[in-house]
C-alpha cells in the first residue's frame, strides 16, 4: 500500500487515523484529572504512530509507540500517581475571557500557518546522497536509507545526542534526590 | 496526502499551544509540549515523503532529545512539588518582583 | 527743487556733521539719565516705611461719588520725601539741558540753510541684521522730528517745573520723575528714530510709561483699571502697527523712512498696497491717538495726576499718531482712499467728543473730551494731505492744551488743600462744587481764558490760526486733487471732504460753547464750595503759575508760525510751512496734482469769517444760555435726564464694548480657553495624560517581570505570531 496513495483504503484510513488524533487531542487538553489526560495523549501517539507507517516510516511508527508511547508517557504517568495529585480541584483556566483568548490565539496561529503553507515548496532542497525514493529497494530494508545518514553524515549530532542523554540522566538523578 | 498530513500538524500544533496558554497544572503543560513536538515530527515525517529520509533520521534526533527532556522536566517539578507541594503554575512565581 | 528726494540719504556728511547737531544722540539720553537716578532714589526709599509707601495715603476714595471712578488722587500731605531736594533737582534739570539742547541744534539746523533739504542721519550701531531685513539704531534729524523735538523738550521742561510743586508732597516722588523722565526718553526715541521699528520701540514705550503714569495711584483699584484699559487699547493699535511694517517689509523691503518714502514715491496713486499699509497705520495711530473706536482709555486716563495728563495725554504721546502719518507723508499720498478715511473719522471724532464735552461735570473730563475733538482736527489736517496744517495744530495744541490742563492741575491743588483742611470729602474735580474762582487766582483765570479763546479759535490767538489753516485745506481739496477724484465707499471724495468741512465747524461750534462753559462755571459767578474751604483758597505757588505764564505766552503768540497767505500784513507768511517742505512738501504736492494749493483770496476771507463768526457765536450762547447761578453743588445736583443723561454717559460707548467685547472676551477665555484648553486639554491630556501614559507603559513592562510563567507562554506565543505574521504579509 505504500505507493497507492491514492487508494480509497489509504484514504480512508489516514483520515480515520487524523480526525482520532485531532479528537483526542481536543479532549487531552481539556480534562481535568492528569491521569486521563495524560491516557488521551497515548491515544494520540498511538494514533500519529500509524499515520507515520502510513507515510511510509514504518521505523519511525514502532520506535514511536516504543519510545514515546511506551517509555515517555510511562515517565509522565509514573510522575502523576507519584504526586498523588488527583483531579484539579478549581477550574484550570483564567476564567471563560481566558479560554476564548486562547481560542483566538490558537485559530490566529493556524490561520498563519496555513496561510505560509500554502506557499510553494522550494523545488529542491539540497540533500546529501542517500535520500530518495528508492527506499526499499537497497540491502537492508527500509531501516538502512535512516541508519546509513544518522552513522555517516549526523555522526556528529548523534554523538552528541548520546551524551546529551548521558547528562539528561545524571541531571534527572540530581534532580530528584530528596536533599538531606 | 502531505497537505492533509501538514494540515494536521498544524492542527496539532495549534491545540498543543492553546493547552499551554490555558492549562495551570505543571504537568498538563508539559504534555502539550509533548504534543507540540508530536505535530512537528508529523511534518518532517511528511516532507520526508517528498526529500528523502534526512526527515526520518531528524524525528529519531527529536524523540531522543524529547525522552531527555522529559525527564529531565518531570525531575524539576518534582523537585519544585517538593519544595511548593503544588504543581500549579500560579505558586510557581519566585521570579516575580 | 520742492520735488527734490527727501527720501534719499545723502551720500557724502551732512552739512550738520560738524556742528552741534552730532550731540543728537545726547537728547534721549539726558532723560534716560534723569529717570536712573529718580528711579535709583525711589527703589532706596521703598524699602523704609512711611512717606515711601503709597498705601500710608491716609484716606479712601473720594467722596462717595467717586467710589467706582478713578481720579486724580492729589493730596496735600504735610511731609516731603526724603531724597525731594535731589529729584526736584534732577528731574526738572535734565529736561533744561535737553532743550538748551534741542535750542542749539535748531539754531544749527537754521544756520545750515540748503544744506537741510536732506535728513541728517546719525547711525549710532547695528540692531537687526537678519538677512534681508538690516535696521540700525541711528537718529534722524530734519524739521519735522526738530519740530516734535522743540515742543517736547519745550512743554515737557515746563511741565516738570510745574509737577515740584503739584507733587512736592506726594510720597511717590521720586517714582513720578522718574515714570515722567523715562517717558520723555521714549518720545524722543520715537520722534528721533529714523526707521518704522525704532519709532516702535518708542511708541511701545510711550504706552508703557502711559500705563505707569496713569495708574500711579495704583492703591485705588479704578485708577489701576484705567492704566490697564489704556495699555490694552493702545496695543491693539499696536497690532494694526505692526502689521503695517510687515507689510512695509513684504512689499518695499526696507522699513527706514527714506527707504519707504522713495518706494511709496514709486507708487501709483491709489494703489491696493499702499491703501492696505496706511489703513493700518492710520490703526495704530488711532489707538495711540485716541480716535475712534479706540479713544475709550484717554477720558480715564484722567485717573493719573494732572500734569501728566498734560504732558502725555495733550501735548506729546497722544499726537505721536499725527506725527506718524505726517512722517509717511509719502506713502499716505499715493492712497487716497485711506486718507479719506482718516480725514472723515477725524472728524466724526472731532464731532462725537465734543457732545460728550458739552455735558461733563468733571473739569478733566471736559478737557480729556476736548483733546480727543482736537486730535480728530489734526488728523482731519493730515488726512487730507495738509501736514502742515496738522503738524501746526499739533504745536499749537500743545500750548493752549498743556495751558488748560497745568491751569486745572492749579485749580485742582488749591481745591484739594481747601477740602483737606476742612476734612471734606467732596470731589475737588467737579465743577459743580467750583465757582467765582476769579478772585482767588486771578492768575490762572487770565491765563486759562487766553487758552480758551485760542482753543476756541478766536482771531489772533494762536489756534485760530491752526484751525483755520486745516478747514481752509480743507476746503481747497475739494476741487483738484486726489481726494477728490477718489471716492469712500462709493461716496465721491469731494462729498467726503464737504461733510468734513461742516463736521470741523460743527465741532468748532461745540468746542466754543463747552469751554466757555467750563470757564463759567469754574471761575465766574459765585462760589459753590464753602465757607470754611474759601478760606484757605489762594493762588498756585509760583513753581506752578511760572509755567503756566510761559504757556500762555505761546498760546497768544504761537499762531506766527505759520500766518496763511491772505493775512500777510500781520508778518511773515507761511514760516512752518517752509520749514517743513522737504520733509512733507512731496506728499503735499501729490495730494494736490502738483500744484501749490489756491483759494482765491475772497474763499479764503469767506472761510475765516465763517470760522470766526462760529467761534464768537459759540463763546455768546454759552455766557447767554449757560447760568451758573443755576448750578447746585454736586452732592445736591439732581440726577440727569433725557439727552443730557446719555452725553453725560459718553453715549454708553464703554457699555457697549464690555456687552460685545469685554465681556465675550471674558466669557472665552474662563470656559473655552481655561477650563477647556488648560484644565482639560494641557493639564488633563498632556499632563496627566503622559503620567497615565507612563504609568500604563510601565504597567506593561511590569508584566515582563511578573515571575509567572502562564505570562510568560502568552507573550511567547504572540511573539511567535508576530514574526509569523511578518512572513506572511511580506
Amino acid at each position: 500500500m505504500t505507493n497507492e496513495f491514492n487508494s480509497l483504503f489509504y484514504g480512508f484510513h489516514f483520515y480515520l487515523f487524523g480526525i482520532i488524533a485531532v479528537v483526542s487531542a481536543i479532549v487531552f487538553v481539556t480534562r481535568k484529572s492528569p491521569v486521563a489526560a495524560a491516557l488521551w495523549l497515548v491515544n494520540v501517539l498511538f494514533c500519529l504512530a500509524a499515520l507515520y507507517v502510513l507515510l511510509d516510516a514504518q521505523f519511525i511508527g514502532a520506535i514511536q509507540v516504543l519510545v514515546y508511547a511506551g517509555a515517555i508517557m510511562v515517565v509522565f504517568l509514573f510522575v502523576v500517581m507519584l504526586l498523588n495529585l488527583g483531579d484539579a480541584t478549581v477550574v484550570d483556566i483564567r476564567g471563560n475571557a481566558g479560554r476564548i483568548a486562547a481560542g483566538f490565539v490558537g485559530a490566529l496561529l493556524l490561520a498563519e500557518v496555513s496561510v505560509l503553507a500554502r506557499a510553494r515548496f522550494p523545488g529542491q532542497i539540497e540533500l546529501p546522497a542517500s535520500s530518495g525514493a528508492e527506499v526499499v529497494q537497497g540491502p537492508g530494508g527500509i531501516i538502512a536509507p535512516i541508519a546509513e545518514p544518522l552513522f555517516r553524515e549526523y555522526l556528529l549530532a548523534f554523538e552528541l545526542t548520546s551524551m546529551l542523554l548521558l547528562t539528561a540522566i545524571v541531571g534527572a538523578v540530581v534532580l530528584g534526590r530528596k536533599r538531606g | 496526502m502531505l497537505a492533509e498530513s501538514l494540515f494536521f500538524s498544524a492542527v496539532l500544533f495549534t491545540i498543543g499551544v492553546v493547552g499551554v496558554l490555558t492549562r495551570r497544572n505543571a504537568i498538563i503543560i508539559f504534555m502539550c509540549v509533548e504534543l507540540m513536538l508530536n505535530a512537528v515530527n508529523l511534518t518532517f515525517v511528511a516532507l520526508s515523503t517528498l526529500y528523502g529520509a534526512t526527515g526520518q533520521v531528524f524525528v529519531v534526533f527529536v524523540m531522543t532529545v524529547a525522552a531527555a527532556e522529559a525527564a529531565v522536566g518531570l525531575a524539576i517539578i518534582i523537585s519544585i512539588f517538593r519544595h511548593r507541594q503544588s504543581v500549579n503554575l500560579e505558586d510557581i512565581n519566585l521570579l516575580k518582583g | 527743487m520742492l520735488l527734490h528726494m527727501q527720501n534719499e540719504l545723502p551720500a557724502t556728511g551732512h552739512v550738520l556733521a560738524d556742528t552741534v547737531a552730532r550731540f543728537v544722540w545726547l537728547l534721549p539720553v539726558l532723560p534716560l539719565l534723569g529717570f536712573l537716578v529718580n528711579g535709583t532714589l525711589s527703589m532706596l526709599a521703598a524699602g523704609k516705611p512711611g512717606p515711601a509707601d503709597p498705601s500710608a495715603h491716609g484716606h479712601d476714595a473720594h467722596g462717595a461719588a467717586s467710589a467706582h471712578e478713578a481720579h486724580d488722587d492729589h493730596d496735600a500731605h504735610a511731609t516731603r520725601h526724603r531724597f525731594a531736594g535731589i529729584v526736584s533737582l534732577v528731574g526738572p534739570g535734565v529736561m533744561v539741558l535737553a532743550f538748551g539742547l534741542a535750542v542749539a541744534i535748531f539754531a544749527a539746523m537754521l544756520g545750515a540753510g540748503e544744506g537741510m533739504n536732506d535728513p541728517y542721519v546719525q547711525t549710532l550701531f547695528k540692531w537687526m541684521p537678519a538677512g534681508a531685513l538690516d535696521i540700525d539704531v541711528a537718529f534722524q534729524l530734519d524739521q519735522l522730528s526738530m519740530v516734535m523735538v522743540l515742543v517736547i523738550t519745550g512743554v515737557g521742561m515746563l511741565i516738570h517745573l510745574f509737577s515740584v510743586g503739584y507733587m512736592g508732597a506726594d510720597p511717590g516722588y521720586p517714582r513720578y520723575f522718574a515714570y515722567l523722565n523715562l517717558f520723555v526718553f521714549f518720545m524722543l526715541l520715537l520722534v528721533l528714530g529714523a526707521s518704522y521699528p525704532l519709532m516702535f520701540v518708542g511708541w511701545e514705550g510711550v504706552g508703557l510709561c502711559s500705563y505707569l503714569l496713569i495708574g500711579f495711584w495704583f492703591t485705588e483699584k479704578a485708577n489701576a483699571d484705567a492704566g490697564k484699559k489704556a495699555f490694552i487699547v493702545n496695543r491693539i493699535g499696536d497690532f494694526g502697527f505692526l502689521i503695517a511694517m510687515f507689510m512695509m517689509f513684504a512689499n518695499f523691503g526696507t522699513l527706514t523712512f527714506g527707504g519707504v518714502g522713495a518706494a511709496a514715491a514709486e507708487l501709483p496713486v491709489g494703489a491696493l498696497v499702499a491703501t492696505a499699509i496706511a489703513l493700518f497705520l492710520f490703526l495704530g495711530a488711532a489707538g495711540k491717538s485716541a480716535q475712534i473706536p479706540l479713544y475709550i482709555w484717554l477720558p480715564d486716563a484722567m485717573a493719573g495726576p494732572t500734569p501728566v495728563s498734560a504732558l502725555i495725554h495733550a501735548a506729546t504721546m497722544v499726537t505721536a499718531g499725527v506725527y506718524l502719518v505726517a512722517r509717511s507723508a509719502t506713502l499716505f499720498a499715493a492712497a487716497p482712499v485711506a486718507q479719506l478715511t482718516v480725514a472723515a473719522i477725524g472728524a466724526l471724532t472731532a464731532v462725537f467728543a465734543a457732545t460728550i464735552g458739552l455735558k461733563q461735570w468733571d473739569i478733566k473730563k471736559v478737557l480729556a473730551y476736548s483733546t480727543v475733538s482736537q486730535l480728530g482736527y489734526m488728523f482731519v489736517g493730515v488726512g487730507v494731505g495738509a501736514y502742515t496744517a496738522g503738524v501746526f495744530h499739533l504745536v499749537t495744541h500743545a500750548f493752549f492744551k498743556a495751558l488748560l490742563f497745568l491751569g486745572a492741575g492749579s485749580v485742582i491743588h488749591i481745591m484739594h488743600r481747601a477740602y483737606h483742611a476742612t476734612h471734606s470729602h467732596e470731589d475737588a474735580q467737579d465743577m459743580r462744587n467750583m465757582g467765582g474762582l476769579r478772585a482767588p487766582m486771578p492768575v490762572t483765570f487770565v491765563l486759562m481764558w487766553i487758552a480758551t479763546l485760542a482753543i476756541a479759535g478766536i482771531p489772533f490767538f494762536s489756534g485760530f490760526f491752526s484751525k483755520d489753516e486745516i478747514l481752509a485745506s480743507v476746503f481747497a481739496r475739494t476741487h483738484g486733487s486726489t481726494l477728490a477724484d477718489a471716492s469712500l465707499l462709493g461716496i465721491p471724495g469731494s462729498a467726503v471732504l464737504y461733510g468734513v468741512y461742516a463736521l470741523g465747524l460743527a465741532a468748532a461750534l461745540m468746542t466754543a460753547i463747552y469751554m466757555t462753559r467750563m470757564m463759567l462755571y469754574t471761575f465766574h459767578g459765585a462760589n459753590r464750595t464753602g465757607e470754611k474751604e474759601r478760606a484757605h483758597m489762594g493762588e498756585a505757588p509760583w513753581i506752578m503759575t511760572g509755567p503756566l505764564v510761559v504757556l500762555g505766552v505761546l498760546a497768544l503768540v504761537g499762531g506766527w508760525l505759520n500766518v496763511p497767505a491772505v493775512l500777510s500784513f500781520l508778518g511773515p507768511t507761511e514760516a512752518l510751512h517752509h520749514w517743513l517742505e522737504p520733509v512733507v512738501g512731496q506728499g503735499t504736492l501729490i495730494v494736490t496734482h502738483g500744484e501749490a494749493t489756491h483759494l482765491s483770496h475772497a474763499t479764503e476771507y469767506a472761510l475765516i469769517g465763517t470760522a470766526v463768526l462760529i467761534a464768537v457765536a459759540g463763546i455768546a450762547f454759552a455766557a447767554l444760555r449757560l447760568k451758573p447761578a443755576k448750578l447746585v453743588t454736586a452732592k445736591d445736583a439732581p440726577a440727569e435726564q433725557g439727552i443730557e443723561k446719555v452725553l453725560l454717559d459718553k453715549w454708553y460707548v464703554d457699555e457697549a464694548y464690555d456687552k460685545t467685547v469685554v465681556k465675550p472676551t471674558l466669557a472665552v477665555s474662563q470656559n473655552v480657553l481655561w477650563k477647556g484648553v488648560d484644565a482639560g486639554l494641557i493639564d488633563g491630556l498632556f499632563v496627566n495624560g503622559s503620567a497615565f501614559l507612563a504609568r500604563g507603559l510601565g504597567w506593561v513592562g511590569s508584566q515582563l517581570q511578573s515571575g509567572r510563567v502562564g505570562t510568560y507562554a502568552w507573550v511567547l506565543v504572540l511573539g511567535v505570531i508576530g514574526v509569523l505574521s511578518a512572513f506572511s504579509l511580506r
